[in-house]
């Protein structure tokens, strides 16, 4: 009995310590960039490229993916607002909606399958291809050149593609009610905005620059610590989805709470 | 190409006196790279268990071992990718085992290092292969940048492939712009690893051609590690075999053909 509670134990202290050891390594991951990050040169050049690559090519699946949502939330939130014969309020309730949270989280989840997969993938090639260790012997920091580059394009991208998001979603909200009850672009985004202060939108939208930097560092670490071939890269980008994906998830929660607080 | 000499057979003691003198002699010539009592494990795995060697200026090493034995593990370990458990390694001179990583970079970029797969950037060209530590650590402008790169892809027979992705050329030409690269900042060391392994007999030997014709351009230490014997032989002044963690004999390839070390004659049986 006694060795069947050690192996009950065992099995239920090895996930928890592997997680601690990840959390652990990540912490030494992100020292070692910051680190990097200091000292120059900055690599602008890599930086713009990033920008570009994180940022304009995630750009049409984000307005996709706020358009979608625009049209839904427009489209079911119509039915229960004619029930409580408060029709009028549905620009109102879908701005509010889109601005406050469903754009944010819709543009870091799409961004964590879009970039963080194809973050960890690429690293993880350059890994197991040598690249990373060619960078490195050629005398130049891979923590700046390659993690700290991404990492800043997705921190300053993210609230940018936010606002595509949330710009999309508005647009094609009303044009799901335009369709249903006409109503011109311009009433329904004066009755849209009328409630709405300037903090409204600002905390929620910047809050994803949060976002930007769970997506980016998940994703260099898990790259940059890819090992054993074509299996382990298709494992870093997996594992890059998955743990931004669920880190975004709890950072959003607690930003939620923190800006709640700070601007009720 | 130096004359042969007489294989040393080295075991603990001898080696550790042979690295304390410069195995090889060196009068003349500063060592490029002396190895100290160099271990390295992995786990449970003893990789290099006591290595002692000397490269001096303008000298070729090949170093032979079956594989497994920590030859590509020693490679980098002289340019500073992993860390020794213990023992020294200098470089021109300088200590680097306890480098910071400012430091570390001076160092490495006075050596160029080649890699089994050439590891080249696949998202840039060719000719931005070659310029990326160009761009880095000199200060050329752009057009000297690009003569140089040109002059450096003419060099390897590369120079009509500049814009050129590296999925676009073959194995052997991508170990050629490898060289190129790991030639770009006019190096004091070479470090080469399995520069014709994966290579058809022809291209291997073209590629040995290139290694001899660049090494009495630039008169560069160079330390190359490979299995291929007949290239060993072509290209290396002095040749070390490292066996269960040690180097157990370094001479000439033809003192190692002499040696009757069991191990040593089995091994160099395959060329016969």
């Amino acid at each position: 009995m006694p060795s069947l509670a050690r192996a009950t134990l065992a099995s239920l202290w090895s996930p928890f310590n592997s997680f601690l050891e990840w959390f652990g390594e990540l912490g030494i991951f992100a020292w070692q960039v910051m680190r990097a990050a200091v000292r120059r040169p900055f690599e602008g050049r890599e930086l713009m490229r990033q920008l570009d690559e994180i940022g304009s090519k995630s750009l049409p699946l984000v307005a996709l993916a706020g358009a979608a949502i625009g049209a839904v939330l427009s489209l079911q939130s119509r039915s229960s607002l004619v029930r409580f014969g408060a029709k009028s309020m549905l620009p109102a309730a879908l701005v509010f909606s889109i601005i406050h949270e469903t754009g944010p989280i819709v543009t870091g989840l799409v961004v964590s399958g879009r970039v963080g997969a194809g973050i960890g993938a690429e690293l993880g090639s350059m890994k197991v291809t040598e690249q990373i260790d060619a960078i490195e012997a050629s005398g130049v920091n891979p923590y700046k050149y390659l993690a700290f580059t991404r990492i800043v394009a997705c921190i300053l991208m993210l609230p940018l593609l936010t606002l595509g998001a949330d710009l999309f979603g508005v647009l094609f909200g009303w044009l799901a009610d335009t369709l249903v009850d006409p109503i011109s672009f311009t009433k329904f985004i004066h009755r849209g905005f009328a409630g709405t202060t300037f903090s409204d939108f600002l905390a929620p939208t910047f809050r994803t620059a949060v976002f930007g930097l769970i997506i980016g560092m998940i994703g260099c670490f898990q790259g940059m610590r890819t090992q054993g071939g074509t299996a382990g890269v298709g494992l870093s980008a997996k594992s890059s989805v998955v743990m931004s994906s669920l880190f975004v998830i709890l950072a959003d929660v607690v930003l939620v709470k923190l800006i709640l607080v700070f601007f009720p | 190409m130096m004359q042969p000499e007489q294989a040393v057979l080295v075991g603990p003691e001898e080696s550790a006196a042979s690295g304390a003198l410069g195995s090889s002699g060196g009068e003349g010539a500063g060592p490029a790279v002396v190895l100290r009592g160099l271990h390295k494990s992995f786990g449970s795995q003893i990789v290099l268990d006591g290595i002692d060697l000397t490269v001096k200026s303008g000298e070729t090493l090949a170093m032979l071992g079956r594989s497994g034995t920590g030859k590509s593990v020693l490679l980098k370990l002289i340019i500073g990718l992993q860390k020794p458990d213990s023992g020294s390694i200098l470089v021109q001179g300088q200590e680097i085992t306890s480098l910071d990583l400012q430091a570390m970079n001076e160092i490495r970029i006075k050596m160029g290092f080649l890699f089994q797969n050439a590891a080249l950037y696949d998202s840039l060209s060719v000719e931005q292969n070659v310029a990326f530590p160009l761009k880095r650590h000199s200060k050329m402008t752009k057009s000297e940048r690009g003569d140089r790169v040109k002059e450096l892809l003419a060099s390897v027979g590369m120079e009509g492939d500049l814009k050129k992705m590296p999925s676009d050329i073959s194995g052997g030409m991508q170990k050629r712009v490898g060289l190129a690269r790991a030639l770009a900042l006019k190096p004091g060391i070479l470090l080469l690893d399995e520069p014709t392994a994966g290579l058809d007999p022809i291209t291997s030997a073209e590629i040995d051609e290139l290694i001899l014709k660049l090494q009495e351009k630039n008169h560069m230490a160079s330390v190359v590690v490979t299995h291929d014997l007949q290239s060993a032989k072509t290209i290396a002044d002095r040749i070390a075999l490292l066996h269960e963690g040690s180097v157990i004999i370094e001479g000439s390839y033809e003192a190692l053909e002499k040696s009757e070390n069991k191990f040593v004659s089995e091994f160099m049986k395959r060329d016969s």
